[in-house]
């Protein structure tokens, strides 16, 4: 598995998607394709289930907040394939005007918790979530704490001022 | 009715307020001890705890060591831990109470039958520790009441050791008047 081998993913998607890929990146050896979030559900099934490609685990769903930047948040999907022994990296550009993007548990059943701990943390909405709860934090809880604008001194509801 | 325990060392405890033996207790030849019952009955509940490890994080490892035989709890008579909060009287704080923990620790004080009493073992249950963020309680005393603080992260055997004597001296001073306590003061959990 050479590094031009590891290339092929980002060829591949760039020429089935050359509006919804923002950028790709190979540092290092890691394949990196920065993408527009409206096609995000095809690109996943795509890199799924094309044969040269067979991205069949999701690793890791999060999110990250660049606080000032526009757009603000990067939904980023570490994705591995089994049959190929690759992995790719995708980041979607989420806007803070317009905070939603479409689930991929269609695609990967094991999004389901990944999204669900998004939305608890950032506020991310996925449209086409069967069961868009939190997950890690409690109903009644104000505010998604891993903002970067989430005030270090804030207290909840539930606890009481002094906590 | 005395109880026969002279010549035990604990004597001196059951003897609230008195200097010496006195005059009754000498005539009999020490065979006899007159005490208040409410001194008697502080007695034999500082000696007798029974606990409720409420253990949620790193200090469990310290208060398992604390309850082991190298630092044995039980010489002070708080051998015991009961693992249903009707049968304990010393709820023992252990580790970081997180804001979903928090009613789940306020309802197990509130079964447990009075007298009890509330041990904040680490400065987790202290007060929040480094953790003020926003899923900490910052320090159980503002669910429950608590009687004994031992900081530490953890704390060394000997501190917690020394807050289960402090906490003895002040079980053998309470008055009947100190009870109940009634239920935890925040309801909303």
């Amino acid at each position: 598995m050479g590094l031009m081998d590891a290339s092929v993913t980002l060829k591949k998607l760039t020429e089935k998607f050359p509006d919804a890929v923002v950028g790709t990146h190979n540092y290092r050896g890691d394949d990196t394709a920065i993408v527009k979030k409206e096609k995000i559900r095809d690109i996943c099934l795509f890199l799924r289930d094309d044969p040269d490609l067979l991205y069949n685990f999701m690793m890791d769903l999060t999110v990250v907040d660049y606080l000032g930047r526009d757009p603000r948040f990067e939904v980023v999907y570490h994705l591995y394939s089994l049959p190929h022994n690759r992995r790719v990296r995708i980041k979607a550009l989420v806007p803070e005007s317009d905070l939603t993007i479409d689930s991929v548990v269609s695609v990967w059943v094991a999004a389901d918790w990944f999204e669900r701990e998004a939305y608890d943390m950032y506020g991310v909405v996925f449209t086409g979530h069967p069961n868009l709860r939190r997950i890690l934090l409690y109903e009644g809880f104000e505010g998604h704490p891993l903002r970067k604008d989430y005030p270090l001194k804030k207290r909840q509801p539930l606890i009481g001022p002094v906590n | 009715m005395g109880l026969k325990l002279s010549r035990w060392k604990a004597t001196r405890d059951l003897m609230v307020g008195q200097k010496q033996s006195a005059g009754p207790e000498r005539l009999l030849d020490g065979s006899v001890i007159l005490t208040r019952l409410e001194a008697a009955v502080n007695w034999a509940r500082k000696y007798s705890f029974f606990l409720y490890p409420f253990v949620t994080a790193c200090c469990g490892m310290e208060f398992m060591s604390v309850a082991g035989p190298r630092y044995d709890l039980d010489r002070f008579g708080a051998a015991l831990p009961r693992f249903s909060p009707r049968q304990s009287d010393l709820l023992m704080v252990v580790g970081t109470i997180s804001h979903k923990q928090a009613p789940i620790l306020v309802k197990v004080y509130n079964q447990m039958a009075e007298p009890k009493w509330v041990f904040a073992f680490g400065v987790c249950a202290v007060s929040g520790g480094f953790y003020d963020n926003y899923s900490v309680v910052q320090g159980i005393d503002t669910l429950i009441p608590v009687d004994i603080y031992v900081p530490g992260c953890p704390p060394r055997p000997e501190m917690v050791l020394d807050g289960l004597l402090l906490l003895q001296q002040k079980v053998k001073q309470e008055r009947w008047s100190d009870w109940p306590r009634g239920e935890a003061p925040v309801s909303r959990c």
